[in-house]
C-alpha cells in the first residue's frame, strides 16, 4: 500500500444525511423549464428553439472557460450554467438576433456569476444580468415582437434571428405583416395597455394566447412548471407567492383609484414576464434573502416595484428592473429581518 | 408557528424528520454481555470534577465496591464493575482523544461476579431532601443520555424559581438508538420509582413523561403503572428530531421556551432521562452503584446487532466482538449518528454516559463534494433554535468568529446537526459551529 493510501479523515456529528446535491435541484429546475421551452417553440417555432439553444450553449461554454482560465475544476455539470442560459432565452423576444443572445449568455455568467466567484456569491441573477446588458445594447431587438403561432414558424426563421454578427437584423415589420393572422400590431400586451389604453383579455393572459418574450406567455403552464419544483421542495413558494401578492396589492390600489384609467390587478398578475419571473427568476436561491420575514419584504418590494415602473417608468417591462433592484437590496433586507431565536430574552429585544 | 400544534399534537417549530432505523434493534430485548478479561475505568465521566482512585495496584476488589470517591459535590463516586484485581492506576485512550487516568481492572475468571452485598437498605421515604440527595450521589448517577451531568446537582435547585415540573424525556429522537426504548418497555416499576424519588428532591408536585408518538407500545405499557392521584402522566409528542432536546421537549409539552444561555431550572422545570431515572429507582433504595448500563449496539456491517446490558469499562473491541462485527472500512460512534461522538481506537472503553455503539459504513456521509453555499434557506427551516446557519455557515469560512457570536446568536447552537443533514452544498456546518466556539473560548480566555 503507498504511503499516501493512508489517510485520517477527521469528522464530527452528524454522521448521517439526507438532502438532494446542489446539481440535482439544479437539474429538476432544467427539467421544470423543458415544458416552457417546449411551448415556446411550439408557439414560435424554430426561431425559439435557436434562440433557446444559443444562450444555453453560450451560458455553458462561458462557464467552463472561465473555470479553465481559473484552473478549476468545470462546473457545468452542475446545470446551473443550463440554468441561467434557459432562462435568458426565456426572457428574449422570439426573434432575436442569434449572435446578440450569444453574447447576453456570456455576459450572464462572466459578469453576472463568474466575476462574483461563481455559483453562491453572485449578487444578482445572472440571468437578468444578461438580459439587462442586452436591453441596454441593441434596444431596437429586445423590443421587436413576433406574432404567436405563425403559419410556417415550423419551417422558417423570423428574418431577425439569423443576423449576421455585428450586422443589424433585418426588419421583420414586413414579415409580420405576412404572417399574422389577424392584424397584428407587434406589441405585446403591456405596450397595447401602455401606448394605447388597449386591454387584454385576462383569459387570453393566462393561457398564453399573446405575443411576448419566448417563455413568459403562458401563466398557466409556468404556474404548473413551478407547483412541480415545489412539491420536489426545490423552490421556495414563499417568493412567488410574495411578488404576486406585492403586486396584486400596488396594482390593487391604483385601480381603485381610477379604473378607466389604470389596468386590474389580474392583468397585471398575469401579463408581460410577470408570472414567469416570481416563478422562476425572483426564487433564485442566491440572490434572494435567507430569512422569513426577508423573503416576504423582498417579494413583496419586487411585486410593488414592477407595478411602479410599468404604470409611471418609461418601459413596457420592469420586472427585470425590479428583480435586480430586489437583489441588491437583499443584503441590508437580511440585516434588518433576522429571525427571533428561541428563547430569546426580552433584554435583548428592548436593545435593538 | 407550529400548525400541528394547533390541533393539540404536542411538537415545536422547524426540525426535520429523519431516517430512524430503530426496527433494526428496537424489538430485542435486553441481554446481558460476558464480562470483558480487561475492565478500563476511567476517571473522569462525569461533567464536573473527575473523581479520585482509592485503590492501589495488586488490590483485589468486588464488583459494586467503590475504586474512586467523588471529588466534592460536582463530582460522583466510580465503583468496581467487576470483581478483580487491579492492574494499574494509569493513562489511557480515551474516546474524547486524549489520555486520561483510569483504573484497569483484570477481570477475576472463578469469582461468581456477584454484587457485593449492603447491609443497610435505604427505605427512600423516609429520607430527608438532602440525605436523599446525597445517596443519589453515591450510587454514582450522571445524566445518562449523553449529557454525564451529575445527577443529584441537578436535583439540588438552586434557582429562585421553584420546580413546578419534573419533564422525564423519553424522546429518544436519534436514529438507530433503541436504548431508551427498552428501558421503558423493561424497567417500568423502576422509572416510576426514579420519577418518585427525584420529585421528591426536587419537590416538584407533577411529572411529565415525554414519548414520541413512533412508540406507542410504551405508552401503552406504561399506562397502567402510572398513580392515580395524576401527579405523574404521560404524553406522546411528535417524532420529529431533535424532539429529545430538553428546550424542544419543554416546548412540545408546556410551551414553555427556556431562556437563551439559561437553564431550564430558570423557568421552574427539571429535565431528566428516562434510563436516568430507571437508574435511580433500581439503585437509591438498594443504596448500590452504577456499574453497568444497557447499551444499543446497531449499524453496518454486525451480525448481531441488539440492545445488551454491559458493564461500564469494558472495551469497543469486546463489545463489537459480541454483536459481530465482520470488520471493513467503518467509522466507529459512540452515541447516535446526529450527535455521537467519534471514537479513535477500539480499545477505548465505554464509559457511563455512553447509550450506544454505532458502526457506519455504507450510511455514513461521504465529505467529498463540499459546493458553496447557495442559500436555499433549508437550514433556516430546519433549525430547532431559528438560527441563520447558513449566514453564520458564511461568516464562518470567513473567519469572523466574533460576529457569529455576538450578531448571530452562535452561542444558542447546541450541535444537534440538522442544518447539515439537510445542506444540499454538503458543507459539514457544525463542525465549521464548533470550531468557531472553540476560538470564541480562546479569545475570552485571552481578554479575562
Amino acid at each position: 500500500m503507498a504511503k499516501s493510501d493512508f489517510k485520517i479523515d477527521i469528522r464530527t456529528s452528524p454522521y448521517i444525511r439526507k438532502a438532494p446535491t446542489v446539481a440535482q435541484i439544479m437539474r429538476n429546475v432544467v427539467y421544470a423549464l423543458l415544458p416552457l421551452a417546449a411551448y415556446s417553440v411550439y408557439q414560435f417555432g424554430i426561431s425559439a428553439l435557436a434562440l433557446l439553444l444559443a444562450t444555453t450553449l453560450s451560458c455553458m461554454a462561458t462557464e467552463h472557460f472561465f473555470c479553465w482560465m481559473s484552473g478549476k475544476k468545470s462546473t457545468i455539470l452542475d446545470a446551473s450554467a443550463a440554468v441561467s442560459g434557459l432562462l435568458l432565452a426565456m426572457t428574449l423576444p422570439p426573434g432575436f438576433p442569434l449572435w446578440m443572445a450569444a453574447i447576453a449568455g456570456f455576459t450572464a455568467i462572466a459578469m453576472g456569476k463568474t466575476l462574483f466567484g461563481g455559483l453562491g456569491f453572485n449578487v444578482f441573477n445572472p440571468a437578468l444580468v444578461g438580459r439587462a446588458f442586452v436591453q441596454a445594447a441593441f434596444p431596437v431587438s429586445i423590443t421587436t415582437w413576433t406574432p404567436e403561432l405563425a403559419v410556417n414558424r415550423f419551417v422558417e426563421f423570423i428574418p431577425s434571428t439569423l443576423a449576421l454578427p455585428f450586422m443589424k437584423p433585418a426588419a421583420t415589420a414586413e414579415w409580420t405583416a405576412q404572417v399574422a393572422v389577424d392584424g397584428f400590431s407587434g406589441a405585446t400586451p403591456l405596450a397595447l395597455m401602455k401606448f394605447q389604453g388597449i386591454m387584454t383579455d385576462a383569459y387570453d393572459l393566462f393561457i398564453g394566447n399573446v405575443a411576448g418574450s419566448a417563455g413568459e406567455t403562458s401563466s398557466l403552464l409556468i404556474l404548473v412548471c413551478g407547483a412541480y419544483l415545489v412539491y420536489k421542495n426545490m423552490l421556495d413558494w414563499r417568493i412567488p407567492a410574495a411578488v404576486i401578492f406585492g403586486t396584486v396589492i400596488s396594482a390593487e390600489l391604483f385601480y381603485f383609484l381610477d379604473p378607466s384609467k389604470y389596468p386590474s390587478p389580474a392583468f397585471m398578475v398575469f401579463s408581460g414576464g410577470l408570472m414567469f419571473a416570481a416563478v422562476f427568476m425572483a426564487s433564485d436561491m442566491v440572490a434572494s434573502p435567507v430569512t422569513p420575514l426577508g423573503i416576504f419584504v423582498f417579494g413583496f418590494l419586487v411585486g410593488a416595484l414592477t407595478v411602479i415602473i410599468r404604470l409611471f417608468g418609461g418601459l413596457t417591462e420592469a420586472v427585470m428592473y425590479a428583480i435586480l433592484f430586489g437583489n441588491a437590496a437583499t443584503p441590508i433586507i437580511e440585516t434588518y429581518t433576522q429571525p427571533r431565536i428561541y428563547g430569546a430574552r426580552k433584554k435583548a429585544k428592548e436593545k435593538s | 408557528m407550529n400548525l400541528l400544534k394547533l390541533f393539540g399534537k404536542k411538537t415545536f417549530p422547524h426540525g426535520i424528520h429523519l431516517e430512524e432505523y430503530k426496527e433494526e434493534t428496537s424489538a430485542k430485548a435486553t441481554r446481558r454481555l460476558p464480562f470483558a478479561p480487561e475492565i478500563i475505568v476511567p476517571l473522569a465521566q462525569n461533567i464536573g470534577r473527575p473523581a479520585k482512585a482509592i485503590v492501589f495496584k495488586g488490590q483485589h476488589v468486588t464488583r459494586g465496591e467503590v475504586i474512586a470517591e467523588a471529588d466534592g459535590f460536582m463530582s460522583v463516586p466510580i465503583h468496581a464493575p467487576v470483581t478483580g484485581t487491579i492492574k494499574a492506576v494509569d493513562l489511557v485512550k480515551t474516546a474524547e482523544g486524549g489520555k486520561q487516568l483510569a483504573i484497569i481492572i483484570t477481570t477475576s475468571l472463578n469469582s461468581g461476579q456477584h454484587v457485593l452485598a449492603t447491609d443497610n437498605v435505604i427505605d427512600y421515604e423516609q429520607l430527608s431532601r438532602e440525605e436523599l440527595i446525597k445517596a443519589v450521589q453515591n450510587t454514582g448517577i450522571v445524566g445518562l443520555g449523553g449529557a454525564a451531568f451529575p445527577s443529584h446537582v441537578k436535583m439540588t435547585s438552586t434557582a429562585d424559581v421553584p420546580i413546578h415540573t419534573l419533564l422525564v424525556n423519553g424522546c429518544e429522537c436519534e436514529p438507530f438508538l433503541t436504548t431508551d426504548h427498552r428501558v421503558m418497555l423493561e424497567r417500568i416499576e423502576q422509572l416510576i420509582r426514579g420519577i418518585h424519588i427525584a420529585m421528591k428532591c426536587l419537590d416538584a408536585p407533577k411529572a411529565i413523561i415525554g414519548i414520541e408518538d413512533n412508540k406507542l407500545d410504551v405508552l401503552q405499557e406504561i399506562k397502567p403503572h402510572l398513580p392515580s392521584d395524576g401527579s405523574i402522566t404521560n404524553e406522546a409528542v411528535v417524532t420529529k428530531y431533535p424532539q429529545g432536546a430538553q428546550k424542544m421537549l419543554a416546548y412540545s409539552l408546556l410551551g414553555i421556551e427556556i431562556p437563551s444561555g439559561g437553564r431550564s431550572s430558570a423557568v421552574g422545570l427539571a429535565i431528566f432521562n428516562v434510563a436516568t431515572l430507571a437508574k435511580i429507582g433500581l439503585l437509591v433504595p438498594e443504596n448500590q452503584g452504577y456499574i453497568e448500563r444497557i447499551i444499543t449496539i446497531t449499524g453496518d456491517n454486525l451480525t448481531n446487532p441488539g440492545n445488551y446490558l454491559a458493564p461500564i469499562g469494558t472495551p469497543l473491541r469486546f463489545l463489537l466482538d459480541h454483536a459481530g462485527f465482520m470488520g471493513g472500512e467503518a467509522s466507529l460512534i459512540l452515541g447516535g449518528p446526529m450527535m455521537g461522538m467519534p471514537a479513535h481506537s477500539l480499545d477505548v472503553p465505554i464509559t457511563k454516559a455512553t447509550g450506544a455503539v454505532l458502526v457506519l459504513d455504507e450510511r455514513l456521509t461521504k465529505h467529498n463534494d463540499i459546493s458553496p453555499c447557495i442559500k436555499c434557506t433549508r437550514c433556516l427551516q430546519a433549525c430547532p433554535i431559528n438560527l441563520n446557519p447558513s449566514e453564520l455557515g458564511l461568516l464562518a469560512a470567513k473567519r469572523r468568529y466574533q460576529e457569529m457570536e455576538e450578531t448571530y446568536h452562535l452561542d444558542d447552537c447546541f450541535e444537534c446537526g440538522c442544518c447539515s443533514y439537510v445542506c444540499p452544498s454538503n458543507i459539514p456546518l457544525v463542525q465549521y459551529f464548533r470550531i468557531a466556539k472553540a476560538f470564541n473560548r480562546e479569545r475570552h480566555l485571552q481578554v479575562d
